[in-house]
């Protein structure tokens, strides 16, 4: 984005996201500010944003299945869809990188301990870069759930971590993808943590349609970050 | 056209270094870059513990305060050493505003990033727009200090000297 566009803020939404003070979630009882947040008005620095892409995006960073000499153990899968702003623009060119666990629900991660393998074909880091009309795709496998500490028997349905740049700072989004039916919903504060009408839009959509016949099964993800003002920003200068 | 409904945020999580970590993340700018500082801080939670956990994400014009298409403007940090560090320069003034850098913190805790802003002590501040919108006495939240090789700015994100938090 250059200076010379017309200066248009974002629309706010507020109703898409959990709050702060999640407390069933532990962990936001110290992380959440409690001083109100601070309303900022969009200028230039908000309604601008990093053009992160080429350079950063290997031929194989879509690919989670070939980053290693043999194939991971687990369901190959592939996850597809689009990124687009709030009136259903599509969003080209623009960064998307997922991490998440193997098959039995272990992240290669120092911090993660709990008795399940690794998978030494598995890395589950994924980027890609949006095209023309927004679609992005990766092939990966299915991750497990896994269990963490928050409560008794807490377990995490199984997901991948998603983040997005768009186009400006305000678009920026880290979200968690999910898939449909999973029992360990009811349980997880975390998925729960986002106002009922609105965790829909955080499962995938299983699609036979883009299975590949004896190959993978596949799964459909779209991501909507913030669409725009209707008039631009009073202040020329931003 | 018709509005979509925006995709809800969820939190990082305790694993975020495998998605989130770039080799070059912290240099806004390369190496030997003329004025290039280093911007440090530790993020705390509120009991006064440090997050090692976390994300520190930076966004800033230019030293001419400009947005220009081939400028990076953008850092990243872990914190698992105990704090962040950016290697970047002071940014220009975006007309009608002090200089500044916008700061996005994310971690484990946090299920949608929190929003702040760092400005430098060598600036004028009183006609900037947006610290006229903060109580007085929680400007020095805002603003970094001075360091051997650049500057400082701790986010507290809950308790005593709470840092301010924006709505963007
Ligand atoms: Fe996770």
């Amino acid at each position: 984005m250059t200076t010379q566009e017309k200066l248009v803020g974002y629309r706010r939404d507020p109703d898409s996201h959990p709050p702060l003070d999640s407390p069933e979630y532990r962990s936001t009882a110290l992380r959440h500010p409690t001083q109100p947040l601070t309303l900022l008005p969009h200028r230039l620095t908000e309604i601008t944003g990093p053009l992160l892409g080429p350079g950063r995006v290997g031929e194989l960073d879509h690919d989670l299945t070939r980053q290693h000499a043999g194939e991971p153990i687990g369901q190959r899968i592939i996850v597809y869809g689009r990124v687009l702003d709030g009136d259903g623009r599509p969003i080209p060119d623009s960064l998307v990188e997922i991490w998440q666990a193997n098959a039995g629900g272990r992240y290669r991660h120092t911090g993660d301990r709990w008795p399940s393998p690794l998978d030494p074909n598995f890395d589950g880091v994924g980027r890609t870069l949006t095209d023309a009309d927004g679609r992005y795709e990766f092939v990966t496998i299915k991750p497990g759930a896994y269990p963490w500490r928050n409560h008794d028997n807490a377990w995490r349905p199984a997901h991948i971590h998603f983040s997005l740049f768009g186009r400006s700072f305000t678009q920026r989004l880290v979200t968690q993808m999910y898939f449909q039916d999973d029992p360990l919903f009811g349980q997880d504060p975390i998925f729960n943590s986002v106002p009922e009408h609105a965790r829909s839009r955080l499962i995938s959509r299983f699609d036979l349609d883009r299975t590949q016949p004896e190959w993978a099964l596949a799964f459909e993800f779209d991501i909507v970050l913030r669409g725009r003002d209707a008039t631009p920003l009073e202040d020329d200068h931003g | 056209m018709a509005e979509l409904p925006t995709t809800p945020s969820q939190t990082v999580g305790p694993y975020l270094h495998i998605g989130l970590t770039w080799d070059d993340g912290p240099y806004v700018v390369p190496e030997g870059t003329p004025g290039a500082v280093w911007l440090r801080g530790t993020v705390f939670d509120g009991a006064g513990q440090v997050i090692t956990d976390a994300l520190v994400e930076t966004w800033q014009a230019d030293v001419d305060g400009r947005f220009d298409p081939g400028w990076r403007g953008f850092g990243r940090s872990d914190t698992r050493d105990g704090g962040y560090a950016i290697h970047t320069v002071l940014p220009g003034a975006v007309p009608g505003q002090a200089p500044h850098i916008d700061v996005s913190v994310f971690a484990r805790g946090l299920l949608h990033r929190v929003v702040t802003r760092i400005y430098f002590p060598e600036h004028e501040h009183s006609d900037d727009p947006v610290l006229a919108s903060v109580p007085p006495e929680r400007h020095d939240t805002l603003i970094a200090t001075r360091t051997d090789d650049g500057y400082r700015f701790d986010v507290r994100i809950q308790g005593e000297r709470e840092t301010v938090f924006f709505d963007v």
